[in-house]
């Protein structure tokens, strides 16, 4: 019956055909560090499915942030663990994506045919980072507000468009209730839209030229 | 070789992904679950008794006004709001008595017990009510509201905070 079942769904889903591209494929021998690209990826969905949770009690308005985080932290069943999950696992991005990065560059992966990927990586490595910095103002504590103000005022410092990048950010010359709801907009729909994106492109160009060898002493 | 009773490596790797699997997501689907429907879980405080005095201290014969505060907590927003009424000793007895609302059934202003007019007076459109709750003038639909309450051994009044509707006449 459920191999009956199964025939019938892969002639016309070809889920073996899926399978034997996406996680059949042939690899390089075994190498610990190939695999932070698949930790980074594990890190992004647990970051979109903790991040979806905490959405249904943080609430993006100065009057209610900190208040609502302390809700979700103290009341909520396992609000503790569920946010808790997302602070690390947003530090960890960080560094596992950083690490990526190095990985790549140290083994030399990002020469011919790959030269886009490592492209699209630079993309992800700027989109985390932004993550992070969005992500970081949302508790809309003293740390918060404060580490966003000098990091806007940092952003504010180039010159000629300094001012207007730092008012764009900020939603006004003040940090502000705009600037909450805008960072607010930014790390949960904005910005995860272009990850996933980015992500999607990236392991396409991934299957497609396989992974690369770890160089030897005749490389 | 593997004989019939004994268990192949890949049948083992099988059923051990599958149980450490099953274990976290059980793992993590059982507090998934518990953060979304919390709420839902909490106990509804409504409704809980209030103490509002003692029956020694109530004159016989004269509304005595009292007021209480009930705290309403919806996540993180708490929301106070008092409410008041009058409690009349019909009798010695110390179960004889009648806890009035304080809310004129016309619309919601507070009513005042006056001792020359032996009533309680609405500010708001001269309303008139009687010393146990009936309409005497003015547009209030129907009688005062009052609540249920329970006398303790020790004198201690407590009533349900929620106004129930009183019977006409």
């Amino acid at each position: 019956m459920w191999q009956k079942t199964y025939a019938w769904l892969d002639e016309r889903l070809g889920l073996g055909d899926l399978y034997k591209n996406l996680l059949d494929r042939p690899e390089p021998h075994g190498n610990w560090w190939n695999t932070l690209g698949s930790a980074s990826l594990f890190l992004f969905i647990i970051q979109v499915v903790t991040g979806i949770f905490l959405t249904v009690y943080y609430t993006p308005s100065p009057d209610h942030a900190y208040d609502s985080i302390q809700y979700i932290m103290n009341e909520v069943a396992f609000g503790w663990l569920i946010r808790g999950i997302h602070h690390w696992a947003a530090s960890l991005m960080v560094l596992v994506v950083f690490v990526h990065m190095l990985r790549v560059f140290y083994t030399a992966s990002y020469k011919y045919p790959r030269e886009l990927t490592w492209l699209v990586g630079i993309g992800l490595l700027l989109l985390t980072i932004g993550m992070g910095f969005t992500g970081y103002l949302l508790p809309w504590h003293q740390m918060a507000y404060w580490a966003t103000t000098v990091g806007t005022q940092i952003a504010g410092s180039v010159p000629f468009a300094g001012e207007f990048i730092l008012q764009a950010l900020r939603g006004g010359p003040d940090l502000s209730a705009l600037t909450l709801q805008r960072f607010f907009s930014a790390h949960i729909w904005m910005l995860p839209a272009l990850l996933a994106l980015l992500v999607g492109v990236h392991l396409y160009l991934i299957i497609k030229h396989g992974e690369s060898h770890f160089p030897d002493k005749e490389d | 070789m593997s004989g019939t009773s004994r268990i192949t490596r890949r049948d083992f790797i099988k059923v051990t992904t599958g149980a450490v699997g099953g274990a976290i997501t059980a793992a993590l689907g059982i507090p998934a679950v518990g953060y979304l429907i919390d709420p839902a879980l909490q106990e509804n405080k409504a409704g809980k008794p209030v103490s509002i005095g003692k029956i020694a201290d109530i004159p016989v014969g004269t509304p005595t006004p009292f007021s209480f505060t009930v705290t309403k907590v919806n996540g993180w927003e708490r929301t106070a709001s008092s409410f008041g009424g009058f409690i009349l000793r019909k009798s010695e007895d110390p179960k004889d008595i009648v806890i009035l609302s304080s809310r004129c059934t016309h619309l919601s202003c507070r009513v005042n017990w006056s001792e020359e007019a032996q009533a309680f007076l609405c500010p708001c459109h001269d309303a008139k009510f009687s010393k146990t709750g009936e309409v005497l003038d003015g547009p209030p639909p129907e009688p005062l509201g009052h609540f249920e309450y329970e006398v303790a051994e020790n004198g201690t009044i407590t009533i349900i905070p929620v106004e129930m509707k009183s019977k006409e006449g």
